[in-house]
């Protein structure tokens, strides 16, 4: 039959079922395949710290939203326009986020009495009319899986695992995304199993052919790809391009990265990412514990390597001690810190950015550490190597502020040449003339580095460590004066790295704005999707996003005080609203989350909103811009 | 599932660590800081020893680093002119795991005491001898926290008395030789601050060991816990309390026979299946233990390890329990760099095709 086809700029969909559904893989093919189709697009895992809650329940629900369009965007969606949920948890679960009229796609196979009950429903509400706002469709993804790849021999069972791939390819057909990736990623993925291969790809195929020739769908879309500037692009999440930014940073340093580390969610991607780069020179060490994990790339850092440590806040928590020694010590090291929800274990699995004030205070002593943050998954890159690049020049631990949403989520990458990328210059301090006397804390004008002599270096010989130093010498020293130097000095160092910060960049387009934006961290993108949505209703608005944290911009203070009202976003109570206010005596607005989820755009516009009217005196109104959907 | 490592064969500790022709004195190895040890503490007698043997290492000394962790004897490092890091409490270990790993061409030496490498450092200590780093380990034992004045540590004997025990410690000590053996250790001995010749004989075979060296060095803390060793010390009665170990040597200890040899000697226990200390007199030759490091199963070395006193010590056995040749940590690690490495590609070009990899698409 001839299907209608009809044009959308951006679609949402989620993909929601049991943990072992293969959820998340779903999702990813369809983001590949998106991405290779050219539309702009965000993504959004969101899983249960279990590996495998108990099945059908409520907790074991794992979803993948990805948002796709024909023109640039910045969030992973606020509400999905489609929901495909595999069994009655994953409706259930999920109903709540859908806007009236969202298209419902449920495996019907799943929906027995016992399921039912499991997720809390009393009636099948497939079939009273509780879903009547929505376009419904019932479908027995299961049993049609079961059937189509019954020629491979394999069990009930194990037949039906292949029902996401059936799922993928019903969705596939819909938003015509092409097949080929999908393919051959099976082939690879399943080369040792030849019939889960062929069954995977069959029910890939027939959810394809099933769009096709059922008349339960009757429409098909289509999402136009999106302009994007000149180059070659990737899908990346931010562990893997912040595993990247790390082996560039090696060979843009000459230096052989060393990495001690301690699995811990949702960081250990990127150890598993680094782990496969020996041919990078790269050695990964996964160490006892958190505490030796630092450890090692402290001790990795004195022998002239790029010592480098990831994990999460419980993680950084653990790594204090050793990271104030890394201060003491003057060593470079870089501290990635890919944040969850807090306190103690918290939310493993969820975001949030609630490390800033450990990043910043969370060690005993006068103990200044620079802080980096990433604004996107493909931002993890650069990110990384600006890290490395202060760590080196300045010999200081750096912390890299990473998050959940960041790490796990992806959008597509534009791949810079290896020849656009900074080059860092590990300066190694070279043997004396005779009779020359080595001074390990003699520091350099412009940075106020001290010399990195590495062990192998004649006449260095030098002890470093956690005692105080004497200033030039190095040496131990109880003298008063002497301390109150070297704290203030660990600090000037540390202030100093703002002298080479570029001036922060301020989007106010019409230059009216009374209203300045200010974030940090992965809520750029829904900040920036709110700002959109007031601008587009007519209003002014100011946008800047900090990527250095520790030490601010130069020019920060000068912009705060340039607008009426300071907004902050923050997926935690207000820590970096405490720091600006401390520093710079701005009254400042937070709008403060913890849900363990990214910011809403359409709830940050109407804070926006709120603050244009206050500070212009005018009536705000962003019906129009909601109309439209702008994201 | 597991791979074929397809390990180097390396077998000295300092194999791959540049030598130097120029003679070298202990002077050379003597840094310009003050010793601040309290007046007859063991630690001297141990520096002493350390500056004394490192010459006849004849290593280049810039490719030496001693890490420390916190404690009297962690400043140990300061007092050496070699690369050295006194570090954070109990952490040594992973510092110097780091280091080792990082850098083949260096030799790297750990310097500990009871509280810094078995109770706040415990974690450490047991997996760099799992692993078997290329490094060596000093654990000065004083049986006491000195530098914060006098509490007990993880090897103080039970019912100890000190200032956070008043009524005696209700803790029970750990056997360091034990702990090392059962954490895999390939190199496992013990010996007396006050035994110079000793000392350097098991800091030298350490030393030549590759993998994780793992030496107790009893010492005396003349404040806080003066004469917990004399036993092994006094004229009179370190003949009974020093068992000594040597490889390929029966195991004979106790005041001397007529032809010299000790009057007591150690024989296979049948009802434990350990070793029991018997008069030499009525025990046929043939049964007399003959002390074998280099056997591949440790249960004997653990068995001679259990006949140190774990209250005040009378007796102890001295020497090296344990020596075999196991593939080290940081070797494995370097030979998958240098597989992965293959032939030498440009680095660039290398992560341009990586970062290039995947689904990529191209806007023009």
């Amino acid at each position: 039959m001839t299907k209608q086809v009809k044009q959308l700029d951006r679609v949402i969909i989620r993909f929601a079922g049991d943990s072992g559904d293969g959820m998340q893989l779903t999702g990813d093919r369809f983001t590949q395949e998106s991405a290779v189709f050219g539309n702009d697009l965000v993504t959004l895992p969101n899983f249960p710290a279990e590996i495998r809650a108990p099945q059908g329940t409520l907790p074991g629900v794992s979803s993948f939203q990805v948002h796709f369009a024909d023109h640039d965007i910045l969030t992973a969606g606020d509400a999905p326009d489609v929901l495909v949920a595999m069994n009655p948890a994953a409706l259930r679960a999920n109903l709540g986020d859908l806007p009236k009229g969202a298209t419902i796609i449920v495996d019907t196979h799943d929906f027995t009495a016992r399921n039912l009950t499991k997720a809390g429903y009393q009636a099948n509400p497939l079939e009273d009319d509780s879903l009547s706002e929505f376009a419904l469709h019932k479908v027995d993804l299961t049993g049609m899986t079961v059937e189509a790849v019954k020629e491979f021999g394999l069990s009930r069972k194990d037949a039906a695992r292949a029902k996401n791939m059936f799922a993928l390819g019903l969705l596939s057909w819909m938003y015509g995304r092409p097949t080929d990736p999908t393919v051959s990623f099976l082939e690879k993925r399943f080369a040792k199993v030849p019939d889960i291969r062929d069954a995977n790809i069959t029910a890939f195929k027939s959810g394809w052919n099933f769009g096709e020739t059922t008349e339960t769908f009757v429409v098909r879309y289509e999402v136009k790809p999106a302009p994007m500037a000149p180059g070659t692009y990737r899908n990346i999440t931010g562990n893997l391009a912040l595993a990247y930014g790390l082996v560039a940073s090696g060979v843009q340093s000459g230096l052989p990265v060393f990495l001690g580390s301690y699995p811990i969610t949702p960081a250990s991607d990127i150890l598993h990412e680094l782990s496969k780069h020996k041919a990078f020179g790269v050695t990964t060490f996964q160490a006892e514990d958190e505490i030796a994990g630092i450890g090692a790339a402290i001790g990795a850092a004195f022998a002239g390597h790029l010592g480098v440590t990831t994990t999460s806040g419980p993680g950084i928590a653990l790594k204090s001690e050793a990271i104030g020694l890394a201060v003491m010590t003057e060593l470079p090291l870089l501290v990635i810190d890919v944040q969850r929800g807090g306190p103690s274990t918290g939310l493993p699995t969820k975001t949030e950015q609630a490390d800033l004030l450990q990043a910043m205070f969370g060690r005993n002593g006068e103990a200044p550490v620079p802080i980096v943050a990433p604004q996107s998954p493909g931002d993890c890159f650069g990110a990384a190597l600006e890290a490395a690049r202060i760590a080196i020049t300045y010999r200081t631990p750096v912390m890299l502020l990473s998050d959940g949403y960041l790490a796990n989520g992806s959008e597509p990458w534009r791949i810079p040449g290896v020849d656009e990328l900074p080059t860092i210059d590990p300066d190694f301090a070279e043997p004396l003339p005779e009779g020359e006397e080595f001074l390990p804390y003699q520091r350099e004008e412009a940075t106020l580095a001290r010399p990195w002599a590495i062990p192998g270096t004649p006449g260095l010989e030098h002890r470093i460590g956690g005692l105080e130093k004497g200033d030039g010498h190095g040496n131990i020293s109880y003298d008063p004066a002497n301390h109150d130097f070297m704290v203030r000095t660990r600090q000037a160092k540390v202030d100093r790295i703002a002298e080479a910060l570029p001036p922060l960049e301020v989007d106010d387009p019409s230059g009216q704005a009374k209203v300045l934006v200010l974030g940090w961290g992965s809520t750029y993108g829904p900040i920036g999707a709110g700002v959109r949505r007031v601008r587009k209703a007519g209003y002014h608005v100011a946008q800047t996003h900090l990527r250095h944290l520790n030490p601010f911009p130069r020019d920060l203070g000068d912009i705060l005080s340039r607008y009426d009202k300071v907004l902050v976003p923050e997926m935690n109570l207000g820590q970096l609203s405490l720091l600006l206010r401390a520093k710079y005596l701005v009254d400042v607005v937070g709008y403060n989350e913890v849900r363990g989820l990214p910011l809403k755009a359409a709830v940050l516009a109407d804070v926006i909103g709120g603050l244009v009217a206050e500070a212009e005196g005018i009536e705000v109104d962003l019906t129009p811009a909601t109309k439209e959907e702008i994201a | 599932m597991t791979a074929d490592l397809g390990l180097p064969g390396l077998h000295s500790g300092v194999e791959l660590v540049p030598t130097t022709d120029a003679p070298q004195t202990g002077k050379d190895y003597t840094s310009d800081q003050e010793v601040r040890w309290c007046p007859g503490c063991g630690d001297y007698a141990v520096l002493k020893a350390v500056q004394g043997f490192l010459p006849e290492l004849g290593l280049r000394r810039e490719n030496i680093v001693f890490v420390s962790g916190i404690g009297c004897s962690s400043r140990f490092p300061y007092y050496l002119d070699t690369y050295g890091m006194h570090s954070i409490h109990g952490r040594a270990p992973s510092i110097a795991t780091g280091i080792a790993t990082a850098r083949e061409d260096l030799s790297v030496w750990v310097v500990t005491g009871d509280g810094d490498a078995l109770s706040i450092g415990g974690n450490h200590l047991i997996h760099a001898l799992r692993r078997n780093v290329n490094m060596t380990i000093l654990l000065f034992n004083n049986r006491i926290y000195g530098l914060t004045k006098g509490q007990y540590s993880p090897t103080s004997e039970a019912g100890k008395v000190t200032k956070s025990t008043p009524m005696g410690s209700v803790d029970h000590p750990f056997n360091p030789v034990s702990l090392a053996l059962g954490a895999e250790g390939s190199f496992v001995a013990r010996t007396i601050d006050s035994d110079r010749k000793h000392l350097t004989s098991v800091l030298s075979a350490a030393a030549a060991h590759r993998g994780t060296s793992f030496v107790e060095i009893y010492q005396n803390c003349p404040i806080f816990n003066d004469g917990a060793f004399d036993a092994l010390k006094g004229a009179d009665t370190k003949a009974d309390a020093i068992i000594p170990l040597v490889h390929g040597e029966q195991i004979r200890f106790g005041a001397p026979l007529e032809d010299g040899r000790g009057s007591k000697v150690l024989v296979r226990d049948a009802g434990t299946g350990g070793v029991k200390v018997v008069a030499a007199s009525g025990v046929d030759e043939a049964d007399i233990l003959v002390h074998d490091a280099h056997s591949p199963d440790p249960s004997t070395a653990f068995a001679l390890s259990r006949l140190t006193d774990a209250g005040y010590l009378n007796t102890s056995p001295i020497g090296i329990f344990r020596q075999v040749e196991r593939p080290t940590y940081d070797d494995a690690a370097r030979a998958q760099i240098t597989t992965a490495q293959g032939e030498g590609a440009d680095p660039q070009a290398r992560l341009a095709s990586l970062i290039g990899g995947g689904d990529t698409w191209t806007v023009v």
